[in-house]
């Protein structure tokens, strides 16, 4: 089967669930609804043989309805294709794990809730990954500032405001020159 | 039958002349401290990279007795920070440097585990001295194994000046003044 052939196959087996394909430079991408996700990721591994799930991310789309965007990366081992699976999900809604399907989702989807904040519904183990249990923020959100905010758990931990003096130290690509690419404080 | 055993002169004996040396407790407790240093290599970034180097043969750490890389916080004398701590991290440094017995060293190696470095982040806590008190900050991103080892030695004379034992006497006799 082809890699178009697939994406038909998505389409006209989960019909107006399917909002949209994109394909870009050979990389196929379609767009689902919340509420068809994990039907759709079960047919991409049973019936597509995408056995292999690379990467969950999530997109904070900032002042848009709806807010958050999950992007599923899979690979299949045996026919060694890519396919890009996205939902968009908002604040107040929760996102069917796909930890049954894929193990490694497990981890994958932790680390979506301690960043983003997003809900996993029928996750196993939903607790946080990267910052401790009772962090108050999610980092990775667009309304987060770099350099923190100030939390206090008294005995366990607390976060300061980093000094970003100037910064954050950003790269300018298509500078003139070395010195005007390197990383520097740009704020001024 | 009789014993073969030569008496003990205790006033004086000529064998050990010369092998005796007079000094003060404090002095000789310090010194026995600063050339047994055994370190705890706190590695968490590439700082330990360097650490590690230090301990190979080229720079051979082992001239300051200090080759004694220990993983068990229970037998470690000094707590190397080597590289970025994060907040999630800094909490079992914290511990394991708890769990270290006094009297206890902490030197801050590079960057990040002095100031934060260049992370300027959320995530990492800004400095280790935040946490813990340390005695040797050491510059460089990372350092050099010269300077870590600079960094021991530095240590190894503020060592040298401590007056544990005077400390001590002081203490037990403003005790029996009361």
């Amino acid at each position: 089967m082809t890699h178009t052939e697939m994406v038909a196959a998505l389409k006209s087996r989960f019909g107006a669930s399917v909002l949209g394909t994109v394909e870009f430079r050979g990389e196929q991408t379609v767009n689902v609804t919340l509420a068809s996700i994990h039907e759709v990721m079960a047919f991409a591994k049973g019936e597509l043989g995408f056995d292999y799930l690379v990467d969950i991310s999530s997109l904070d789309h900032l002042g848009e309805e709806p807010r958050f965007e999950m992007v599923y990366e899979l690979y299949g081992y045996g026919h060694g294709r890519h396919l890009r699976i996205k939902c968009k999900v908002s604040e107040d809604e929760s996102v069917p794990t796909v930890s049954d399907l894929w193990l490694t989702a497990d981890w994958h989807e932790r680390e979506a809730y301690d960043m983003m904040g997003i809900d996993f519904a029928g996750h196993p183990d939903l607790r946080r990954i990267l910052m401790w249990e009772g962090y108050p923020f999610f980092p990775l959100r667009k309304d987060f500032p770099l350099e923190g905010r100030p939390s206090d758990m008294p005995d366990v931990a607390f976060t300061g405001v980093a000094p970003l003096e100037g910064g954050p130290f950003v790269t300018s690509a298509g500078g003139a020159d070395t010195v005007a690419r390197e990383p520097r404080a740009r704020r001024v | 039958m009789v014993s073969e055993i030569e008496p003990i002169h205790a006033a004086y004996d000529s064998k050990i002349e010369g092998n005796v040396i007079f000094t003060k407790l404090d002095s000789a407790i310090n010194w026995m401290r600063k050339n047994s240093l055994w370190p705890m290599p706190m590695g968490l970034a590439c700082c330990a990279i360097e650490l590690m180097a230090t301990g190979a043969s080229r720079f051979d750490i082992s001239r300051f007795g200090m080759e004694v890389m220990r993983f068990s916080p229970r037998q470690s004398d000094v707590m190397i920070v080597a590289g970025t701590v994060t907040y999630k991290m800094a909490l079992a440094v914290k511990r394991i440097w708890d769990q270290m017995p006094e009297p206890k060293w902490c030197i801050a190696m590079g960057a990040c585990a002095s100031s934060g470095g260049m992370y300027r982040s959320y995530a990492v806590l800004q400095g280790i001295d935040q946490l813990i008190p340390v005695d040797v900050y050491i510059s460089g991103c990372p350092p050099r194994p010269e300077a870590l080892l600079e960094g021991l030695m530095r240590l190894q004379r503020k060592i040298e000046t401590e007056t544990s034992f005077v400390d001590q006497k002081k203490e037990l006799l403003a005790s029996l003044e009361d």
